[in-house]
């Protein structure tokens, strides 16, 4: 009983560092550039595609996979936000709205259109099989996406709180004419800013189709968990989606193991709702 | 300017004229809707259904004397309509019931079709053929297993394959016949979907196994298109059930048997239910460790030679996929459909439904391992029946259930990977 209560919690915390993983990107855009992007969980499925091409092709794993993928995806966010966001981000809010849905629907379908609509999957134990610790089970696939949940948090924590680069970034934030009168380009600034997102959106990915399903559609069974993910972390705090993506993992295992798959949820989203009525501005994020 | 303008008018003179021409020179044609998922998570089904259609169009409407008796095949078009071609006009469910409703609409009303088939999930099943009640327009079903559908009392819905109280007992037929020969069956757990196909057929489980005195000792529900299934996993690993039956589209299915691997949870028997299991793309992206699940089919591909498996072959051609159940009971219900059409000679629908109630095929006249297609009162098939198929290898399944069409013996306990 306690040893499944164990693995229990194990897994919903893997899980939550693959949310927490996946979330990063989406909360760089919309927490700090005000962009809600509804491309964000097609974002990830391009990552994973990546990852299945460069296995297929090369017979590489996730160590090639990975780090082209979050190159590919920075790329395809600069392109992005030159092409689309910068110009829809003066229209009003609902132009937002309805270009990265557009997005979305232009990725996903392209997608479609070029690998069809069959459930694609990389092998398992491409990394390394799962690791058994007294008993508690722990995939090699998943621990990885966790660890580098982690790295990816406190690499873009410091990278906004510790250089100068990310002081640049928050300016531009905060007031992009106040910035661009202190000498500070907003345009390139927020081409980064896309570039980060984007390219860890595309590592997280290329991680997660080590042990997920790979389908055009994998974006829109995702993209939910990542809104929830960043508003309940906090808009634009980093480690708040960490802290969010865990708690949420936890409490949907621990919902679905003692009351009921059917119900988690309903129970993940209750106290979502409630906890944002006390605490609107999310876990960590600022007033 | 005004130049330009009468050019523009014999131009578009000269098309409409075109136009005309070609479709005298098409003849009579058909038109019958088919409502799918082509979009969405199930979005392979309609891919594969779509491949299925055309491999059926091309044996209706072209001359197949290789397939025999088989209905439709001998000559070009519907012989009954002068040599009609039969026309599929697709349309996306995108896998919701509202938009497989507004589907069927548009198909009765703006497309005018004759009839309709579709709409492979249960629940959009549902909603599009009460629209096709409402408009007095035949609905054939080939896919859909929900029995709630056939007890509606609707006049104008037919339904080929079996359904769930068939496969129920087919499941508690099998159980009996393995424990007989050994294996443990008393504990019984169910995992299913919470969609209308995932909840109905678990239910009906539910109480055919009852009345025959078997309680069904955990009954676990999760909501479809799961991110993560382990407190599932762990639910079953702790309990222990001899045998688990799994009622699961595709997208759950595989991250089922990835997440069982990873928890290193074995049943000693896992009984599939169709859907998830027998997609093609699950056996690709899974099989290798799923191997040894049971699972029901109402498709042998049979004897080379046989119609069945010339179109199984023409299909794997067409498609580069194997045929599989689900595709194969949708294609059965198409031929169905224009057979009755053929038999009313008329794309009245009040004749259609007529010849469909009069339809009597025999096993030699249809693809599927059926006794037969004959619909009663409700619009069922009574000659439908199952059998049960399992994935020794991960790689194709073979028939091991009943005895007399078994092509190996069934392998115990089930191997995963």
């Amino acid at each position: 009983m306690t040893f499944t209560l164990v693995q229990v919690i194990v897994g919903g915390l893997l899980l939550g560092a693959v949310y927490a993983l996946f979330s990063s990107g989406l909360t760089l855009v919309w927490g700090m550039m005000n962009v809600v992007n509804f491309a964000h969980g097609d974002f990830v499925m391009l990552g994973m595609y990546v990852a299945f091409v460069v296995y297929t092709l090369l017979g590489g794993g996730p160590l090639v996979g990975a780090p082209l993928a979050m190159l590919l995806l920075a790329t395809l966010g600069v392109i992005v936000y030159f092409a689309l966001i910068r110009d829809i981000m003066k229209g009003p809010m609902l132009a937002q709205i309805l270009g990265t849905f557009g997005l979305a629907l232009l990725l996903r379908y392209s997608v479609f259109w070029w690998f069809g609509a069959n459930f694609l999957s990389l092998p398992e134990n491409l990394v390394g099989g799962t690791f058994d610790i007294f008993g508690i089970r722990i995939q090699a696939s998943r621990l990885l996406a966790g660890v580098v949940a982690l790295l990816v948090t406190l690499g873009l924590h410091l990278l906004l709180t510790r250089t100068t680069l990310g002081s640049r970034m928050l300016a531009v934030a905060e007031d992009a004419t106040a910035a661009q009168l202190m000498g500070i380009r907003p345009d390139s600034m927020q081409a980064v800013a896309w570039a980060i997102a984007a390219g860890a959106t595309g590592l997280a990915g290329a991680l997660i189709a080590t042990f997920f399903y790979i389908v055009p559609t994998v974006g829109e069974t995702l993209g939910i968990v990542a809104f929830v993910t960043v508003s309940l972390g906090g808009f634009g705090s980093v480690p708040g989606a960490l802290v969010a993506g865990l708690l949420i993992g936890v409490i949907e295992s621990l919902s679905g193991y003692l009351i009921g798959a059917v119900y988690k949820d309903i129970v993940v989203y209750a106290l979502f709702l409630g906890f944002l009525w006390f605490r609107p501005q999310g876990l960590m994020g600022k007033t | 300017m005004r130049f330009s303008y009468v050019i523009g008018l014999c131009s578009a003179a000269v098309m409409s004229v075109a136009l005309a021409g070609n479709a005298a020179a098409q003849g009579k044609t058909v038109k019958i809707g088919a409502i799918f998922p082509m979009s969405g998570n199930a979005a392979s089904i309609g891919v594969h259904v779509k491949h299925a259609f055309d491999v059926a169009l091309d044996i209706i409407n072209n001359p197949h004397p290789e397939l025999g008796n088989f209905p439709l095949a001998k000559n070009g078009g519907l012989a009954g309509l002068g040599g009609a071609k039969v026309e599929i006009v697709y349309a996306d469910n995108q896998g919701s019931p509202a938009t497989g409703q507004n589907q069927a609409l548009r198909l009765i009303t703006e497309e005018k079709v004759v009839a309709l088939t579709g709409a492979y999930q249960s629940g959009i099943t549902l909603t599009a053929s009460a629209i096709a009640e409402k408009y007095n327009i035949p609905f054939v079903n080939g896919e859909s297993v929900a029995p709630n559908l056939t007890e509606r009392g609707f006049k104008w819905f037919f339904r080929v394959t079996p359904i769930a109280t068939d496969f129920a007992r087919v499941y508690y037929e099998f159980l009996t016949d393995m424990k007989a020969a050994g294996a443990k069956t008393d504990n019984i757990a169910i995992l299913h979907d919470n969609t209308e196909y995932g909840a109905s057929v678990a239910n009906t489980i539910t109480t055919a196994f009852k009345e025959k005195g078997i309680a069904i000792a955990l009954d676990v529900a999760y909501a479809t298109n799961a991110t993560d299934v382990q407190s599932q996993v762990l639910q079953l690993k702790e309990k222990k059930p001899d045998v688990v039956i799994v009622i699961s589209y595709t997208s759950d299915a595989i991250l089922l048997a990835k997440t069982m691997q990873a928890l290193d949870y074995k049943p000693p028997m896992l009984l599939a239910d169709d859907a998830g299991y027998s997609d093609p793309s699950f056996i690709k992206a899974a099989g290798k460790v799923s191997q040894g699940a049971f699972n029901r089919s109402s498709f042998s591909v049979g004897p080379a030679g046989s119609p069945t498996a010339i179109i199984a072959k023409m299909y794997k051609d067409k498609s580069g996929d194997d045929m599989d159940d689900t595709v194969a009971r949708q294609m059965q219900a198409l031929f169905v459909l224009c057979e009755a059409i053929d038999r009313a000679g008329s794309t009245e629908p009040a004749k259609i439904q007529a010849a469909l109630k009069a339809t009597d095929l025999k096993p030699d006249q249809i693809m599927m391992g059926y006794q037969g297609v004959k619909f009663d009162d409700k619009g069922q098939n009574i000659l439908a029946s199952g059998l049960i198929i399992q994935l020794q290898d991960g790689e194709n399944y073979v028939s091991v259930w009943p005895k007399a069409s078994a092509e190996k013996p069934p392998s115990m306990p089930y191997k995963g990977w």
